[in-house]
């Protein structure tokens, strides 16, 4: 198991599970913190619309074209939203669900009526990643890892998430007084001279960003699971911002490398011989965390300060 | 026959007895989604429905599994609708426990059951696609809906079941408009909250499971949101917004379904949600109440009464207008000539204001806190809200106060 089919078939999906866990659940915990988990869940039905609408005017389905255009597609949404709320004052959750189905609808539709068939792209696909198929063909084994040749054929979503990690981590070093202020008193933070609003956009535009280059590799549902299940476990473990994001990145390291293990070698031990959808899997673990974390979760209760303000 | 034609056709359900059923189906759904859908959306629900319809995933999946494992038709629709509504249901449990039990906000707990339940789903989904090759086919078409080579019996299940639906929201609506609007007060009154509640989201998930076949899961939220967010643009009653919300609902549904009959490469679920979308747009724009056109209208009304007013006070003062606006309006309305010099109706009416200033000045002097200053805006003339003999009055102290000067 531990051998040069492990390194050629399943480290890869591994790390870049592992990968793009991270990268939606550093976001995720801000998001969590702001009240806007759900977000994550527009953001991520907006990416289908994205690349149909990129397929559409390229022609081709190159990732960097694709990307782009759902990067475009979250950023509109997520203007869309606020124009919603703002031009016809509807409150934000239904904003929110008015715009990501209707631009979903608009995707699936011009999906159907498209000249896709040519192609890979459907609905399925988007929603459930491809992480199985991310296998490195050239990799003869562990010392694979050392060989610049066998590298340069490694899936290109693994660079791709790990380029995105990297510029997650950038950011959220760079602003994490600033993020860490307005996330828990906005007034204070713009009183001392931080653009609220503008850091609140940056958020979402490097969630959107973190939601676009993992869902290539994942999918849209461990994308969604990711930003909300890690962080809201760790939010359960600890009062402490800090410490906070430190557990989620270790429940979404866990829940992708036990996901994937189970879907892929869990059947076998059922005695059958296929594998289940490792996408599927990594959220199920991850709410199994999250589960864990609702029972027996050191600070899962309300402080009798803020139960006395909700 | 063109598609103009056949969609009309398909409208007057003369396009064969099954898309007449499928039409009529969907637009019962969408009654009874669009009245379901408003008490959520006054109770500010509206995305706990996202998880609902998400958690529908694994049910559908084990209900086949185990109508398979005893020997049945996997597929048998009113099994997996049973099966999808209590896996849906431990959902909304699910979200209700995560956010009384622990500090985690509803919105988390919404994000966390939608992703797990689905992802879940997916799971055994892959074990069915494994476990007896083409008899799931079919099970997919829940993500999106799939109307088409839908059977005449599944089609009544689902207009029966949407008629009955409605019926509930028509049952429950005084309970559930209370709670909407005052939950505490709804207590007060006997009301058992929590119970009020859990039947709203319950009817959002009766619609949820029925509509899977039609809309599919990940649109159907779309059903129970957009048309409560059309219809509250044009009124501010609960009665007639529910009323409106669900012809809307009904209207999307049942015109979605014929046009996706009508040209067949149309997915009908994203057909709905666009015609819903539809709707939405027109009332954003063109309802007379909170409408984007009404309001500019009455912005750009404002400004020119402000305008008017500010350039008549300088006038009367004898001040220079710099402003370009403020000359233009003035101008049209025939109050100054084009070198800008007042013409006799601009004398006039630029004396008007400079008097009315006067009198609101007098009545802050006199009467500081009476409730009338608060409809003080710089705008409104003062006949508007006194009485001729309390600006008699007024005018009478001004005098003395000119006297005095």
């Amino acid at each position: 198991m531990m051998g040069a089919e492990f390194v050629q078939l399943s480290l890869p999906p591994i790390v870049i599970g592992i990968l793009a866990a991270i990268a939606c659940a550093l976001p995720g915990n801000f998001l969590l913190l702001r009240r806007q988990a759900l977000i994550g869940d527009a953001i991520s039905h907006v990416v289908l619309p994205g690349i149909v609408a990129a397929f559409l005017v390229t022609g081709t389905i190159a990732a960097w074209p694709m990307m782009i255009g759902a990067a475009v597609a979250a950023i509109v949404a997520v203007v869309l939203i606020e124009i919603v709320k703002r031009l016809g004052r509807v409150e934000p959750g239904a904003a929110m669900g008015l715009v990501f189905t209707t631009l979903f609808a608009a995707g699936v539709l011009f999906l159907e009526r498209s000249d896709t068939s040519s192609v890979h792209i459907d609905v399925e696909h988007a929603l459930l990643g491809n992480l199985e198929s991310l296998i490195w063909f050239d990799a003869e084994g562990w010392h694979s890892l050392l060989d610049p040749v066998a590298l340069a054929t490694l899936p290109p979503q693994l660079s791709r998430l790990a380029i995105t990690l990297a510029a997650m981590i950038v950011f959220l070093t760079l602003f994490w007084k600033e993020l860490k202020i307005s996330t828990f008193d906005a007034a204070f933070a713009g009183a001392i001279g931080i653009h609220t609003r503008l850091l609140g956009f940056a958020l979402v535009v490097a969630t959107a960003i973190a939601a676009v280059a993992a869902f290539d590799a994942v999918g849209s549902i461990i994308v969604i699971a990711m930003f909300v299940c890690p962080p809201a476990a760790a939010r359960l473990m600890t009062n402490r911002l800090d410490h906070q994001v430190g557990w989620s990145v270790i429940f979404a390291t866990i829940s992708a490398i036990l996901g994937y293990v189970l879907a892929g070698y869990g059947p076998g031990w059922f005695g059958s011989p296929y594998a289940v959808s490792a996408a599927g899997m990594i959220a199920t673990i991850a709410g199994i965390i999250l589960g864990l974390a609702c029972l027996f979760g050191p600070q899962r209760k309300r402080t009798s300060q803020s139960a006395a303000g909700a | 026959m063109t598609f103009i034609e056949y969609f009309i056709t398909a409208l007057t359900l003369q396009a064969g007895y099954n898309s007449a059923l499928v039409a009529i189906g969907a637009g019962l759904l969408g009654l009874a989604a669009g009245g379901a859908g408003a008490f959520i959306f006054l109770r500010k629900r509206a995305l706990v429905s996202d998880a609902i319809s998400h958690a529908t995933l694994p049910g559908v999946g084990l209900a086949f599994i185990v109508m398979v494992a005893f020997g049945g038709d996997g597929r048998w629709l009113p099994g997996l609708i049973i099966g999808s509504a209590i896996s849906s249901a431990i959902g909304l449990l699910c979200v209700e426990w995560i956010t009384r039990q622990t500090r985690l906000s509803e919105d988390a707990a919404i994000g966390a059951v939608l992703s797990v339940f689905f992802g879940l789903g997916i799971v055994l989904l892959t074990i069915i696609q494994t476990m007896s090759s083409g008899r799931q086919a079919g099970l997919e078409g829940f993500l999106l809906g799939a109307t088409a080579g839908m059977l005449i019996s599944e089609a009544a299940t689902i207009a029966v079941a949407g008629a009955i639906a409605a019926l509930c929201v028509f049952a429950l609506r005084r309970p559930m408009t209370l709670v909407a609007f005052d939950a505490e007060y709804a207590a007060t009154t006997g009301i058992n909250v929590r119970l009020t509640d859990l039947a709203m989201m319950g009817l959002a998930l009766i619609v949820t499971v029925i509509g899977l076949k039609i809309v599919g899961l990940v649109l159907i939220v779309a059903l129970l949101i957009i048309p409560p967010v059309c219809a509250r643009f044009w009124t501010n009653q609960v009665g007639p917004m529910i009323g409106i919300s669900a012809v809307i609902g009904g209207v999307s549904g049942y015109i979605g379904a014929a046009l996706s009959s009508a040209a067949s490469s149309l997915p009908t679920g994203p057909i709905i949600v666009l015609v819903a979308f539809g709707f939405f747009v027109l009332s954003l724009l063109f309802s007379p109440l909170r409408g984007a056109l009404a309001s500019a209208l009455r912005h750009w009304r404002f400004q020119r009464r402000v305008h008017r007013r500010q350039g008549l006070l300088a006038l009367a003062r004898n001040e220079p207008i710099y402003d370009g606006l403020t000359l233009r309006i003035l101008r049209q309305s025939g109050l100054i000539r084009r070198d800008n010099v007042a013409t006799l109706r601009g004398r006039a009416a630029a004396e008007k204001s400079l008097r009315d200033e006067a009198r609101w000045g007098a009545v802050r002097r006199l009467f500081p806190d009476d409730s009338v200053l608060d409809r003080y805006d710089g705008l409104t003339p003062i006949e508007d809200v006194m009485t001729r003999d309390q600006i008699a009055d007024i005018d009478r102290s001004l005098c003395e106060r000119e006297g005095m000067a």
